[in-house]
């Protein structure tokens, strides 16, 4: 998974209203990044939907070292998706709409704008049984850690054999043993 | 110019499955003239195919053929439809292992007459001694090229070996080292040395770590007697009215049925497929399937008692360089009862990359006690807890009674419970291997369940009476003489060890035996 399909080179102007600010921002179709400039189009789900999961994403695996168009380039698949398969659309729909309603009932705005990630995962444990986080979840697991781009994050090197594998390059360099 | 048999042929011993069992089985028969045609399911590919990517390779490599699971194995729960996490290639499984190759112990043979009797364990003495594998055993550390044996130096310890062995001295473990391994530390058998990838799980993309793919396979197609058949996946074996086996059915890469007459069948299709294909294989004279008046085809299925220990320290590791298993901690392998057990287990190490963590380390896990975890990636260091489970009649592999293949054909039912001597064991693993961690400075550590399993045993195990098993000394099933089973089926137990070196032996010894009985006409 790349972060091809988010674009970087988003027009300036749509960055007028928010410039200065570091928020996912919705402007017509696309989500747009105001801190790290991206943008991201989105034709089948709403927008907001979206913008939530990204939220969402980033709720169910954490990392404050990871920006967030990493976890929109891991749940941008859904909208494609829903495009070609409306039980994908609905389900996703339902379950963010569910959440929202757990989010209004609870602390009177949406699940995106409640503020501590400790609530969050509150209402996330209350549809955390249901098919929608499962999915979006499972989903994760390999969409959000089997991103190249990710890696050097976390230290991993990836592939090894094009480099000589690690007989030259710190097999057993550990020295603090 | 690689044989070609004719599908009327008769007299050629038709070979399930290309890995441990099946590849070592048909170049051992080549060589001593004995025509052999493998019929294997998956597509075969070369070491210039084999990918460093998990995911991708996982996609490439794994059996993925639909199964269900059901009891209160973890895996059940987490991986519904994975129960095993295997090799659909030429090569099997010996194309993803990590290269560990271990005898079994004397008394490991012997685990009725030593551990006595343990409540719901299906325990049962091997009709084998070590003493009489031992001859085996050096043949087959000799032909994979077993590091410790042979005047075969061990392999240098990588990042995360010197990290257990640290930790292993200073908590006072005496016997490790950097195991006992079938991958060349030097050049042999015209194989590199080592290159310390660190994607051995991946396919060897050096060729130091043996696997069929690239020994057994190509040496016995030079002889003119051995036949591949990548994509042939077996279907149904078939019998004449006196109850011999006279070939198989398969289908081909184009999907069409084929048949293949045989003299012989040999079932290598690692212990959930062949037990499945001796049930698929019912018929009027054979109800419960083939070689089955025990009752006990698909029944006593083991996986080891499994697990793994992940630790975090304050400065990095790095892990993911260098072999995937090579190194050892043997200590706990011994049957000591004071522990709370009968049997034994070794801790090795074990090192996956952050996609595999991410999905293997706690399965299911979210937030932010998980994500930490991975954060300390870079810092950790892991092994993986490998010890003797218990056969149990009710762990088996059946047809499951609804989900069928692309063929039509009933899928594979595993169904597994762990017995309390396997919980305790692992219980006293996971302390174990946290104690080794904690001894070299862990700040963290995490108790992970097993994987989908990778050592999958004794579905049609050996036995001395043809009540209590499937087969005999030689892995001949005790109904029908021309009928052989060539893989880990064959285990009357696990014992505490990797399977694959035993299952090289036990092939040696069979193609021994089959040629002998054939040249004799006895088969």
């Amino acid at each position: 998974m790349t972060s091809k399909s988010v674009r970087f080179d988003v027009d300036r102007r749509q960055f007028l209203a928010g410039v200065g600010t570091a928020t996912l921002v919705i402007s017509g179709t696309a989500i747009l990044h105001t801190g790290e400039a991206w943008g991201l189009e989105v034709k089948n789900l709403k927008p907001e939907t979206m913008q939530t999961l990204i939220k969402m994403a980033r709720d169910i695996y954490p990392h404050d070292r990871l920006a967030d168009r990493f976890y929109a380039v891991a749940i941008k698949d859904y909208d494609e998706k829903s495009g070609s398969d409306a039980a994908t659309k609905q389900m996703v729909e339902k379950g963010v709409a569910e959440l929202d309603a757990l989010a209004q009932k609870k602390h009177g705005v949406p699940y995106a704008d409640v503020g501590w990630e400790s609530e969050r995962v509150a209402l996330l444990r209350q549809i955390e049984g249901g098919p929608f986080f499962q999915t979006v979840r499972g989903g994760l697991v390999v969409s959000l850690y089997n991103n190249k781009e990710v890696w050097p994050t976390f230290g991993y090197e990836g592939e090894s054999a094009g480099k000589g594998g690690y007989i030259n390059r710190g097999f057993n360099d550990i020295t603090w043993l | 110019m690689a044989a070609k048999f004719d599908q009327t042929d008769d007299s050629v011993v038709v070979i399930i499955g290309s890995g441990a069992g099946g590849g070592t089985l048909a170049n051992e028969l080549a060589q001593k003239g004995v025509k052999v045609v493998v019929l294997e399911a998956g597509k075969r590919f070369e070491i210039e195919d084999f990918i460093n990517d998990e995911w991708d390779s996982f996609t490439q490599l794994a059996w993925k053929d639909m199964r269900t699971t059901s009891g209160t194995w973890r895996v059940h729960r987490d991986f519904p439809n994975l129960p095993a996490w295997i090799v659909k290639a030429v090569g099997g499984s010996t194309v993803h292992w990590a290269g560990a190759s271990l005898r079994l112990q004397d008394h490991e043979f012997k685990t009725k007459t030593t551990y006595g009797s343990l409540q719901g364990a299906n325990l049962l003495d091997w009709p084998l001694t070590l003493t009489e594998l031992e001859p085996y055993y050096a043949k087959a550390e000799d032909k994979m090229g077993v590091t410790r044996t042979n005047n075969i130096p061990g392999l240098p310890g990588n990042n995360n070996y010197k990290v257990l062995a640290a930790g292993a001295a200073k908590a006072g473990y005496k016997e490790f080292h950097t195991g006992r391994m079938a991958i060349n530390s030097q050049p042999r058998d015209d194989r590199g040395a080592c290159q310390q990838i660190g994607f051995c799980f991946q396919g060897c993309k050096s060729g130091a770590k043996w696997s069929t793919l690239y020994t057994e396979i190509p040496k016995g197609e030079r002889t003119n007697k051995l036949e591949v058949r990548p994509e042939s996946h077996v279907a149904k074996i078939e019998h004449d009215t006196a109850g011999k086996v006279t070939g198989v059915v398969y289908f081909d890469k184009d999907g069409r049925q084929q048949r293949q007459k045989a003299r012989a069948v040999c079932a290598a299709g690692n212990s959930i497929e062949t037990p499945r294909l001796l049930l698929l294989s019912e018929s009027a004279k054979y109800p419960n399937g083939l070689a089955n008046s025990s009752g006990q085809v698909g029944r006593n299925y083991m996986r080891h008692m499994t697990g793994s220990v992940y630790a975090v320290f304050d400065r990095p590791v790095r892990m993911w360089r260098g072999t995937t298993m090579a190194g050892i901690v043997s200590d706990e392998a011994r049957h000591d009862t004071k522990r709370g057990f009968a049997g034994g287990y070794e801790m090795e190490t074990l090192s996956l990359g952050l996609p595999f963590i991410a999905a293997f380390l706690d399965p299911g896990a979210w937030g932010r006690e998980f994500t930490t975890a991975l954060d300390g990636y870079e810092n950790m260091a892991g092994m993986w807890l490998v010890g003797e489970d218990m056969p149990q009649e009710n762990n088996r592999i059946t047809l499951d009674v609804t989900a069928k293949d692309k063929w039509g054909l009933p899928v594979a039912s595993v169904h597994f419970d762990d017995h309390p001597n396997d919980v305790a064991m692992r219980r006293h693993a996971h302390k174990a291997g946290t104690t080794i961690y904690e001894t070299a400075g862990a700040t963290r550590t995490f108790p992970t369940p097993p994987y989908p399993s990778t050592h999958n045993l004794g579905t049609c195990r050996m036995s001395d009476n043809p009540r209590d098993g499937v087969c005999n000394k030689f892995g001949q099933t005790h109904d029908i003489k021309n009928l052989f089973i060539s893989d880990g089926s064959q285990f009357t137990t696990g014992g505490a060890e990797n399977p694959t070196l035993t299952i090289v032996t036990l092939a040696i010894r069979q193609a021994e035996y089959i040629a002998d009985q054939m040249a004799k006409n006895v088969i």
